[in-house]
């Protein structure tokens, strides 16, 4: 790759706040440092990524407003985690955190174990949980 | 508590471990480029790994395991280092930060990129290998040189705790480590021939399928096999996880290839080699083959293809940098330099 050629398909990836740094020949056949903002098919990618996740995120908001679903549910995919993941975050077996999936149990669950997957969730309080409005979300 | 600031100098970097090593020596004195760093320590790699799946997509890596380089960089120069984890004890974690700092030592950690603050929201995903230093505290806020940023970070106490205590795969559980001694005379000559030694058995003489070229066909014969196994959305987000390791900050791909190549010209100065510098070039045409392969993956990704490209003809594209990547190292591994 020549310098000319590292590419400069700005996507704002980094929003501005730092940018790639590639390794390309100048004319003289050197390899030297070059700056880049981006490059299409990385951004490309990284949008297709982002589109999983809003995806899983609307999914999951509609499983819970039909009440198949607890709110723990959604924040976990708003948090891009899965039950494994947020298994370890709030330190609950994931077979027990799958359980609280279940509306009905979920239900059940004293404000303790709320707090701990409201900070996880980076909620304010766990009103957020008990009284979830998904409207608030979307 | 007063912690005086240390003298760091903080510099931007293609690969958060290559900048953070490059950072480190650089403040004990030892001054090496980037691709240098790299180079030493064996920093190319492939690996596919078709039954291991990450946020739903099979594993493929362009980099070595976390600390790889660091590791052997320090090994071939004979640099004494450092390092410890934390499994569970973020107090104790934190504690010895402090008392690093205390003493004038910058610390290198690994951190998770999820919840580190500063950094650009669209790349942050639970990905754990991230590598930074620490070199100031004030006011319980810690100053880090991230190689991946412009300019010194601050981050709260709080969140990097919680960034060393990350969740998920590669669970860095607090690791922190630095350099306790460096030697006196450098043979940076004998640890360049040593690295390339040991990166060409990495790349084709490493055992199994999934390892270096191997894996970069097995790579091949998976993609070709996506669109007939998924359903479009399935295969294509299978292939956009490939663009993403392999052009997606710290993780390698065609700006590793060039990385590499950079380390070869710099290598080749200083055997005076026209061989190296021949093998410097050749590594860049592959390097530009790899951004080709990104290129006509994403229009196919996109379902927007130009040229015909389908899974099929990239798939052809791999075996064909499978087989210049052979070609090179196998000729790299016989290499003698004097």
């Amino acid at each position: 790759m020549k310098v000319s050629e590292v590419p400069k398909d700005d996507a704002n990836v980094l929003e501005g706040k730092t940018s790639f740094v590639q390794y390309a020949i100048d004319d003289k056949g050197h390899y030297v440092q070059e700056k880049s903002p981006g490059f299409q098919p990385q951004n490309i990618a990284l949008e297709q990524a982002w589109e999983e996740v809003d995806e899983n995120i609307a999914v999951a908001a509609e499983l819970v407003e039909r009440k198949e679903k607890s709110p723990i549910y959604f924040f976990m995919h708003r948090e891009i985690m899965d039950a494994k993941i947020l298994s370890e975050y709030v330190g609950i077996s994931k077979w027990k955190v799958k359980r609280h999936f279940k509306p009905n149990i979920f239900a059940k669950l004293n404000d303790d174990i709320l707090r701990e997957y409201a900070v996880v969730f980076k909620l304010d309080n766990i009103d957020e949980l008990k009284k979830f409005d998904i409207n608030k979300w979307k | 508590m007063e912690i005086e600031k240390i003298d760091f100098n903080h510099k931007i970097s293609a690969h958060c471990e290559n900048g953070v090593t490059a950072n480190l020596l650089n403040y004990y004195g030892i001054e090496l480029s980037e691709p240098m760093v790299f180079g030493i320590g064996a920093g190319l790699f492939f690996t596919y790994l078709p039954f291991i799946k990450l946020n739903g997509a099979p594993v493929t890596s362009f980099r070595p395991m976390p600390g790889a380089i660091f590791r052997r960089i320090n090994k071939s120069l004979g640099i004494k280092i450092f390092s410890k984890r934390f499994p569970s004890k973020p107090k104790q974690a934190m504690a010895m930060l402090d008392s690093l700092l205390q003493k004038g030592i910058p610390v290198g950690m690994v951190v998770g990129v999820y919840n580190l603050t500063y950094f650009p929201a669209p790349l942050r995903f639970h990905f754990n290998a991230h590598n930074i230093v620490a070199f100031h505290k004030k006011d319980g806020n810690y100053l880090v040189s991230d190689p991946i940023m412009e300019n010194e970070e601050w981050i709260s106490a709080e969140d990097l705790e919680s960034v060393r205590f990350a969740k998920g795969t590669y669970k860095p559980k607090g690791k922190l480590y630095y350099i306790k001694e460096v030697p006196q005379q450098l043979d940076l000559k004998k640890a360049i021939k040593r690295s390339i030694k040991y990166n060409s058995i990495m790349m084709v003489k490493a055992p199994g399928p999934v390892i270096g070229v191997s894996g970069i066909r097995l790579l091949a014969r998976y993609i070709n096999m996506w669109p007939k196994k998924y359903d479009k959305k399935r295969a294509a987000r299978n292939l956009g996880s490939v663009i993403r390791m392999q052009e997606e900050i710290g993780t390698g791909g065609a700006g590793f290839r060039f990385l590499y190549a950079a380390f070869l010209q710099e290598a080749a100065a200083i055997f005076n080699s026209e061989e190296l510098e021949t093998y410097s070039q050749l590594m860049t045409t592959i390097g530009d083959k790899w951004r080709d392969f990104a290129v006509n993956s994403a229009r196919v990704v996109k379902n927007r293809p130009v040229n015909n490209e389908t899974y099929y003809s990239v798939s052809q594209q791999l075996l064909e940098i499978a087989d210049m990547e052979e070609d090179i190292f196998k000729k790299l591994f016989k290499l003698k330099l004097k």
